[in-house]
């Protein structure tokens, strides 16, 4: 049994991290008032560049650093887009998405060594090793939280730095402010275009790196569609961590979680279809919508930036 | 001096037009870029790409293979986006109908007179896509539920169902090892145009059903009650205009379009239920649509160049070694430049000249 649960534990913390990465992104985006659907985009963008990167210089860091760089990039293009072109945001999302993944394709066929016929795909690179805490990963259970690797232990701290940012220090407030009400912020002095390019910006650093972790940790190696729809399943997870930070563990935990169950399933040979199984993470994130939005409804808020989707113009006021 | 942006009366026909034409070459100058900068002259690439997929009869034949499953999908996601419900579920829809008709072919026609067949086959397709485009229609009229995600969600759902299928209780048993059903009785098959090529009825099918869709939607009352809600929910509301029922009736149309467009892909091109339906047509479609600007008859068009891509792109795989993703990223690129320009037809620039010094100073204080 406690084999069981450590087990569980450990491969529901390694399916999580990379979708705490982008959910905690997505949250700093949405909460500026942008809804940025271009992560599974930035996300394959994040993993071939960081995959690719990481196997020439065999340098992690690199390897990550250059995820980042691109996954700022893309998120930018969205930022012009949606604040100074005031395009639709779910469209200008979608656009991000296709380009992204056509791109990361493209990428992922000519990046590669020419003994590889230039393809990516099935290469061995650099990759993250698990990092033993002492004393406390030989904890029962428990411990399994310390045998992770450094970008797991890094969601560790970035998950209550985001929070105390968002809810305790002046930059988190005027985020807020600009999420909840352009206007009002405009009228305090707060530059709104500023505030939404910047966490635009920083919201597709952070979902890059969800990106980079699953090409160099958690596969590892570069696949096409490697995301298999991560980024897809953030944007419920936003909703379902009601845009709070701390709570993005949850959803990570719930999904990470069925990973986990689907692995030990088939591991132990079920008569359950493997297709169903493979089901369930995209069946569970329409229920979570329902149930959420029903939520919403009976409670009025759930804590969506009132502002969330829309363009801010003064001159249409 | 100042420049300013407002608001334009109506929008600009001009720049309805001429955005879209030139997001195409910006796609390709951005685009010869990449090629460059991947050691590939772009200059020969599109040339093989535009001699791969309009370079002759037989080529051109295969581009319009392609753009048949992107003008029904198209025409599904154009009449959806028309009315802001953000269907990108299109794949799911087209692969469910795809599955439905294969269901019809495989265990139907034995018990059913010839003629019955193939509509029996087109008709189960366009229901099976319009009920799995239904669900997040309703989900949406009902409880408000976000239409972005459900119908993502439910393309993976729908495609990992089809795998099911085929690697398992349908798989062929004479298959050798095949992932794929197997084939369909001759009386399932949809008839193509002629002997030497694959493009089939479903071409005509698209291009009536964009003629009709047009006249639908920008004749009939039912097509105004749509566009009003598309353009402002308010005064939909205000006109009396139901808007749950309408936003359902439309996705079952959108979801039917492209469940046609699965169930013409296995009755005529692959005459059998196997990997390789879903080739992302469902997620062109959406590029299809905005380039088109939501009209259907534009939609015919379009479909024809984004397939001339994919074509293209296998093309230069084959003859220069280059990925044949190249063409999924031009038409990626496509959408950026053109949402940017679609401030155009909406707001028009306009410079402001300050003459006089006190309101130059008035500027410069505020």
């Amino acid at each position: 049994m406690i084999a069981l649960l450590t087990s569980v534990l450990a491969i529901t913390l390694r399916a999580g991290t990379s979708l705490i990465y982008a959910t905690v992104g997505e949250i700093f985006t949405e909460r500026s008032g942008i809804l940025n659907l271009g992560l599974e985009g930035i996300m394959l963008m994040g993993a071939v560049t960081a995959f690719a990167t990481g196997y020439y210089t065999g340098s992690l860091f690199l390897g990550l650093l250059v995820a980042v760089l691109v996954g700022a990039f893309l998120a930018a293009i969205h930022a012009f887009l949606t604040v100074t072109m005031r395009a639709n945001q779910v469209v200008s999302g979608l656009s991000i998405t296709l380009f992204g993944s056509g791109l990361a394709s493209f990428l992922g066929q000519r990046l590669g060594p020419a003994s590889n016929n230039f393809y990516l795909v099935g290469l061995v690179g650099v990759r993250f090793t698990v990092l033993r805490i002492p004393l406390l990963s030989d904890l029962p259970v428990l411990g399994a939280l310390f045998r992770q690797d450094l970008l797991t232990y890094i969601v560790y701290l970035l998950v209550p730095l985001a929070w105390f940012y968002l809810y305790k220090t002046r930059s988190g407030l005027n985020l807020r402010a600009v999420g909840e009400s352009p206007e009002t912020a405009d009228a305090m002095g707060i530059d709104v275009a500023r505030v939404r390019y910047l966490y635009t910006i920083l919201g597709g650093m952070l979902v890059s790196l969800g990106g980079a972790h699953l090409s160099l940790s958690y596969t590892p190696g570069w696949a096409e569609n490697i995301t298999g729809g991560r980024g897809w399943i953030v944007i419920a997870l936003v909703i379902f961590a009601m845009w709070n930070p701390l709570r993005s563990v949850l959803g990570a935990v719930l999904f990470g979680g069925i990973n986990a169950v689907q692995f030990r399933l088939q591991a132990q040979g079920t008569t359950i279809p493997a297709a169903f199984l493979n089901m369930l993470p995209y069946l569970t994130t329409v229920l979570v919508l329902v149930v959420m939005t029903w939520w919403e409804a009976l409670s009025k808020r759930i804590g969506a930036p009132a502002a969330l989707g829309t363009a801010y113009m003064r001159e249409d006021k | 001096m100042r420049i300013v942006i407002e608001k334009r009366q109506s929008i600009s026909r001009t720049a309805i037009f001429l955005v879209p034409v030139l997001s195409f070459f910006i796609s390709l100058l951005l685009g010869a870029l990449l090629l460059w900068a991947s050691k590939a002259n772009p200059l020969d690439t599109y040339a093989a790409m535009a001699r791969g997929a309009f370079g002759s009869w037989s080529n051109f034949s295969e581009t319009l293979v392609k753009a048949i499953p992107l003008m029904l999908t198209g025409l599904g996601v154009a009449i959806a986006f028309r009315m802001r419900f953000w269907n990108i579920g299109a794949e799911g829809q087209l692969t469910l109908g795809g599955v439905a008709a294969a269901w019809v072919a495989l265990f139907w026609s034995q018990y059913l007179p010839d003629g019955m067949v193939l509509p029996l086959v087109l008709l189960l397709g366009m229901i099976a896509g319009a009920v799995w485009a239904g669900v997040p229609a309703l989900l949406k009229a009902l409880l408000k539920v976000d239409e972005t995600l459900t119908t993502l969600m439910l393309n993976y759902v729908a495609i990992l169902f089809s795998e099911h299928l085929y690697y398992g209780p349908w798989r062929d048993p004479q298959g050798y090892g095949f992932p794929g059903t197997a084939p369909f009785p001759e009386a399932a098959w949809l008839p193509r145009l002629s002997m030497q090529v694959r493009v089939h009825w479903g071409l005509i099918f698209a291009v009536v059903l964009a003629l009709v869709l047009w006249f639908v939607l920008n004749r009939t009352r039912w097509g105004f009650e749509l566009r009003i809600i598309g353009e402002n929910q308010t005064a939909a509301r205000y006109l009396g205009i139901n808007i749950a029922r309408n936003v359902v009736l439309a996705l079952l149309v959108s979801g039917a379009l492209s469940g046609l467009a699965g169930a013409c892909e296995v009755a005529a091109i692959s005459r059998r239920l196997q990997q390789g339906l879903s080739m992302g047509y469902g997620y062109t479609a959406i590029i299809v649509a905005w380039m088109a600007q939501l009209n259907p008859i534009a939609v015919l068009f379009v479909s024809v160049l984004m397939a001339g891509l994919l074509v293209g792109g296998d093309q230069v795989q084959m003859v220069m070694r280059l990925p044949a993703a190249v063409g999924l990223v031009l038409q990626g690129m496509m959408l950026l430049p053109l949402l940017a320009g679609s401030l155009f037809t909406e707001y028009r620039l306009r410079v402001i000249r300050t003459p006089s010094a006190p309101s130059l100073a008035e500027e410069v204080s505020s």
